[in-house]
């Protein structure tokens, strides 16, 4: 039962990839649609690309460096503050909130008619909103932005879990000690520790950014948009040939994304090398201004995120709300009662897909890790990588191909497909987020067990698995917010009539009705951060009279 | 190897017709029961509930209406042809699609459409077959391959407590502009919408529009050489100078609502109003035609050869031309959709309640619309969205 | 030649709970043994003197260094050096840079580097300067600790059982290094500890707490 465990997880890990990428390889060079003579030719000839792949290359870099800046800065200058807490806690929930109502209200927030342009206009009777180009702005900062903003929290709440088995404190303490300020002692001591430990996650979010179709739609350029958008409307032409320039247009964009993953590993070490030196000179770093602007960069993408997702709560309830009125002119649950049923019935089907992408995903990463525990079985050295393989894979890459290969083998796009699909990007996650405490679990309880005659099972369902009940729901609400953010996956292998939260949001912000976007990303990010909800209370509740079960 | 197979089918297997479209009662029997997926533009809010609304119909014929909701109609398209590629010739997962232009023409021309079917349906003896274009598709003969269910004219929309008196040619757009940049835009290429903008322009700027019937071919350059000398004039006067557009129609509205347009383009005589009483639009809106005219064009539906519920398939598009629906659509406050119908054909009370209906503050009367003009043949919108995005559509 | 190391009126509380009180002079050279249980606040009252107390406890008093009140200091600004239980050399560094970690910005390039290799020769690990810390002994990683502290030049010198963790025999030389050369540099040294032997090698005050 347990032993082919891992090597399924590993197949399930590497198969939809390795599928996905040669259903996109043939027909870039021409095979598999028919009429495509040299679609690889055609990608490349596009006037287009240069520009799009640079904007691609430029916001995928910069929201990873800004990203992994501020959260370093705000773990250098405010760990263990009073300030560092509430950061914390104002950051966490927006790991869930799902990129597309993310960047919807952000938008809504930063253009020159939005909520921060109307105040001046209010002020000073502004008729016409400012004609500035801030929004979809051709070199994609608006998109860098954004990005910076949705990762910040995941960079950080990850540098977080890596601190405790860098010895940070005991570090810090140290490099103090030897007259080395907070910031500047952090970064010498800490950081390259923490860095091992969150480089995997680091080059997914630089993957990401690079590669991302939600985020880029809203916020990013249109003239032209970054590539991964064009590969995705190369995909939906009626012109049918333009699929294999999709195919061709996904692989570039493959192509370029090792090239800037070999860059950025490359770059690693000429800091470390760096920072060696600067270890060497006894510099200081210039604190207070760090701290400052750690702390004003963190708190004012935590403000803007959540003033976004306020302006989609202010949408789904306005009536008439023309510029440059700061509030509308009355409210009203219209939208409500006309959204909302459909939204609810959409919302319950994306949480039995993500339930159920989650429950196979636990199961899969239950199995890996009892067998790691009972028979010595690991996916390998390479585990880790494989984990994060289908994370590293551009999803407009393999997505395509992944559309097309099922097809030729007669399963057509259908709800199981969808689910198939979500399990390759859910799994990782949850078994991240649930490796840790599975291993850290103390294995003498299982021995005291053993020895009072308890089999390995019931070992396993009765001490373990209770015991781990924090960790397990925490698992699961990460698989169901990753789960209910999953829009490309859900669009391509569910042929359009799987219909979840995540597609319809983004269908919808093509329309740009903002009170149907409100209702419809408020529900979103409500289904997100439910299971995170229960993740909290439902253990507190369970283990209230047991102190042995309190963490911290 | 079960690839290789696929790819060898794909260039065989036409469509084929399980029921006879002509034998209705049939139609209607196989039909109950039959889930429909009916995939549509999912952008405008106001449409989504008509089609729900058309669901509640056809579930009185025992006909599931599912919307699947597109952000591009092209994305339909390419569903049935990636299930023609691999053999997919049964059970395709498209039913029904809401289509016209280049999308049609070539879902045609590559066999990919059940029919002929649409002048089989019982209320296709409404429909008004010599005052409007409902048997060609931007010059294509639709030949019952699909079946119209709403007409639309451009129209031009504009806030009157901004911009009085707005410009009513693309000579006096032009002029306007220049006193007032940065407030006026259009949606970007190829969104149906913006392709429509460079046609109705193009139109006015060619001496003999005769020409646009005929598929674009070598005198396209020299045709469409006075459109491109006016966008390089039109273009750094735009929103944005033009270096950023709305994407879609509905978007163009709200910057419209934001305060950051004063005019907009729309396919839709009473898609304003029906913006104003979604609150999407300020009260002061309202609309207005070229002097020139406007374009027009029929939206239809059109059945894939591969649906798994072709018959389910027409029993809606039949409910999309009986006068309920037909009514329901034209109301401003749902759609404002001009209706495809002959009034001179309808039954006494069904006419009596078209003219009872108000059409609203910033819809303009069937008379006021004034004389459509011809869409141009596709191949025109193709090569226009594609020189556009070449021109203006990249890193300037 | 300064003061040395001022303790008035420290007194540390946890939860309303007085730990400790105490009032010090510790003469450069000298050594404070304070010895007591563990939960006796030995290791917070080191905490405080560095600045650095954890949030759960109040501390009052003031610590004066050589003249200069330590009140509000932060730990980068006290000149207090400190070795624990762990040597906690630096991983991701090799030796040399560790040691250099602590010397004062200023010099030039090569002085720093002549400095680093000095100190390793002094110690009895010339050449370990490129080596990974973590293929020292248990040994040579606390000469390293030590002689990164010293390096740095510290006014003061704390130790929170240093020598805890080395075996028997080691111990003793270690004693004797760290004792030798905090007297050689004239500087008041703290220890806390639980082994009397510490106390005995210390030869200062002890405090029991």
């Amino acid at each position: 039962m347990l032993r082919p465990l891992p090597l399924l997880t590993a197949l399930v890990l590497t198969g939809p990839v390795a599928f996905g990428l040669l259903g996109t390889v043939l027909p870039a060079f021409g095979l598999l649609v028919p009429g495509a003579d040299a679609p690889m030719a055609e990608a490349l000839a596009w006037p287009g690309l240069p520009r799009a792949l640079a904007v691609s290359v430029l916001s995928g870099v910069l929201s990873t460096l800004g990203a992994l800046t501020v959260a370093a800065l705000i773990l250098a200058g405010w760990h263990g503050t009073r300030a560092f807490r509430w950061l914390e806690r104002a950051l966490s929930p927006l790991l869930a909130v799902p990129h597309a109502a993310a960047a919807l209200g952000l938008a809504f927030l930063i253009a020159p008619s939005g909520w921060i342009g109307r105040i001046p206009a209010t002020l000073f009777g502004w008729e016409r909103a400012a004609d500035l180009l801030i929004l979809n702005d051709p070199w994609g900062l608006s998109l860098t932005a954004g990005l910076i903003a949705k990762e910040l929290p995941f960079l950080l709440l990850m540098m977080l879990a890596a601190l405790p088995q860098t010895d940070a404190t005991a570090r810090v303490a140290v490099a103090r000690s030897l007259g080395q300020g907070r910031v500047a002692g952090w970064l010498k001591a800490v950081f390259p520790g923490v860095y091992a430990q969150v480089r995997l996650p680091v080059l997914v979010v630089l993957v990401f950014g690079m590669t991302n179709v939600d985020v880029a739609i809203i916020l990013g350029p249109s003239l032209p948009p970054t590539l991964a958008v064009q590969v995705t409307q190369w995909m939906t032409d009626p012109d049918l040939t333009e699929r294999a320039v999709a195919a061709a247009g996904g692989l570039i964009l493959f192509g370029a994304t090792l090239v800037v993953l070999t860059v950025w590993l490359g770059a690693e070490r000429l800091v470390a090398r760096i920072g060696r030196v600067w270890v060497w000179s006894g510099r200081g770093a210039p604190e207070r201004v760090s701290r400052g602007l750690g702390l004003t960069l963190a708190g004012g993408s935590a403000v803007m995120v959540l003033a976004g997702l306020a302006s989609l709560a202010v949408w789904s309830v306005a009536a008439r709300w023309s510029f440059p009125d700061l509030l509308p002119e009355a409210l009203t649950l219209r939208s409500w009662d006309r959204f909302g049923p459909d939204m609810a019935v959409t919302a319950g089907a994306t949480l039995a897909l993500a339930g159920a992408a989650t429950l196979l995903s636990l199961v899969l990463a239950i199995g890996c890790l009892e067998a790691e525990h009972r028979f010595g079985l690991t996916l390998g050295q390479r585990a880790l990588w494989l984990l994060y393989l289908p994370l590293l894979i551009p999803q407009v890459a393999f997505l395509p191909g992944l559309q097309l290969l099922p097809l030729s083998l007669g399963i057509g796009p259908s709800v199981w497909l969808v689910l198939a699909g979500h399990v390759v990007f859910v799994l990782p996650y949850v078994f991240l987020s649930l490796s840790g405490p599975f291993r850290a679990w103390d294995t003498r309880l299982a021995r005291v067990s053993g020895g009072l005659g308890a089999s390995r099972n019931r070992t396993l369902w009765l001490l373990r698995l209770p015991m781990l009940t924090g960790a397990l729901l925490t698992a699961a609400a990460v698989g169901v917010a990753v789960s209910v953010g999953q829009y490309l996956p859900t669009l391509l292998l569910g042929g359009g009539r799987v219909s979840t939260l995540a597609t319809e949001a983004v269908a919808l912000s093509s329309g740009g009705d903002r009170r149907a976007i409100g209702v419809l990303g408020l529900g979103q990010s409500l289904a997100a951060l439910l299971p995170f909800a229960l993740a909290l209370i439902v253990p507190a509740v369970l283990f209230r009279n047991r102190r042995g079960m309190r963490h911290g | 190897m079960r690839l290789a197979l696929a790819l060898t089918a794909l260039l065989a297997f036409p469509a084929l017709a399980d029921t006879d479209p002509a034998d209705w009662p049939a139609v209607e029997a196989a039909a109950e029961g039959q889930t429909v997926y009916w995939h549509a533009w999912g952008g405008s809010t106001a449409t989504n509930d008509f089609i729900g609304w058309i669901g509640d119909r056809a579930a009185q014929k025992g006909v599931t209406l599912k919307h699947v909701k597109l952000a591009d109609t092209a994305d339909a398209v390419g569903a049935v042809l990636a299930e023609r590629q691999t053999g997919w010739d049964t059970d395709g997962s498209v039913d029904l699609i809401w289509i016209n232009g280049a999308n049609f023409a070539s879902m045609k021309e590559a066999g990919l459409l059940f029919g002929p079917f649409a002048e089989s349906l019982p209320n296709w003896r409404f429909v008004d077959t010599e005052g409007k274009t409902v048997t060609t598709d931007f010059t294509v003969p639709t030949e019952g391959y699909e079946s119209p269910w709403a007409m639309a004219q451009v129209v031009f929309v504009h806030d009157a407590a901004r911009l009085s008196d707005p410009p009513r040619s693309a000579e006096a757009l032009l002029d306007w502009a220049r006193a007032n940049p940065g407030r006026f835009t259009y949606p970007q290429p190829p969104d149906f919408l913006g392709t429509t903008f460079l046609k109705q322009t193009l139109i006015e700027l060619v001496p003999d529009p005769a020409v646009l019937a005929d598929p674009a071919a070598g005198d396209y350059d020299e045709v469409t050489a006075p459109l491109w000398e006016y966008l390089d004039e039109l273009t750094p006067l735009l929103w944005r100078d033009g270096r950023a557009y709305p994407d879609s129609g509905p978007r163009q509205f709200q910057l419209m609502n934001d305060g950051e347009v004063d005019l907009a383009i729309s396919f839709s005589p009473g898609e304003a109003t029906a913006a104003i009483a979604n609150f999407e639009l300020p009260q002061t809106v309202r609309t207005y035609v070229l002097d020139g005219g406007t374009l027009g064009n029929a939206s239809f539906v059109a059945i894939p050869y591969n649906s798994s519920a072709k018959e389910g398939a027409m029993v809606v598009a039949d409910i999309l031309l009986s006068p309920a629906a037909q009514l329901r659509a034209q109301m401003p406050d749902v759609l404002g959709y001009g209706t495809v119908l002959d009034m001179e054909r309808l039954p006494r009370e069904d006419r009596a309640a078209f003219e009872a209906l108000d059409l609203g503050i910033a819809t303009l009367s069937p008379d006021d619309l004034g004389p459509t003009l011809p869409e141009p043949h596709p191949s025109w919108a193709v090569r226009l969205a594609d020189d556009w995005i070449r021109r203006y559509g990249v890193a300037q | 030649m300064g003061d040395g190391l001022r303790i008035e009126g420290a007194t540390l509380a946890q939860g309303g709970r007085r730990l400790l009180s105490l009032d010090a002079h510790v003469a450069p050279g000298d050594v404070l043994t304070l010895m007591g249980p563990s939960g006796s606040g030995k290791s917070t009252l080191l905490s405080w003197l560095m600045g650095d107390v954890p949030t759960a406890f109040r501390a009052e008093g003031r610590a004066i260094l050589d003249g200069r009140d330590l009140t509000g200091l932060p730990p980068e600004a006290r000149r207090i050096g400190i070795l624990y239980q762990d040597p906690l050399l630096f991983p991701h560094l090799d030796v040399a840079a560790n040691l250099a970690f602590g010397l004062p910005h200023g010099g030039t390039r090569t002085g720093r580097r002549a400095q680093v290799a000095a100190a390793l020769e002094e110690i009895g690990l010339a050449g370990f300067g490129p080596r990974d810390p973590a293929t020292l002994s248990g040994g040579q990683a606390a000469r390293v600790a030590l002689m990164r502290v010293l390096l740095s030049g510290p006014r003061a010198l704390l130790l929170d059982e240093p020598f805890s963790k080395l075996d028997a025999g080691l111990r003793d030389r270690m004693r004797r290094l760290v004792f030798d050369r905090a007297r050689a540099a004239a500087i008041p040294v703290v220890l806390v500890t639980h082994d009397e032997a510490d106390a005995v090698a210390a030869g200062g005050r002890v405090t029991w707490l």
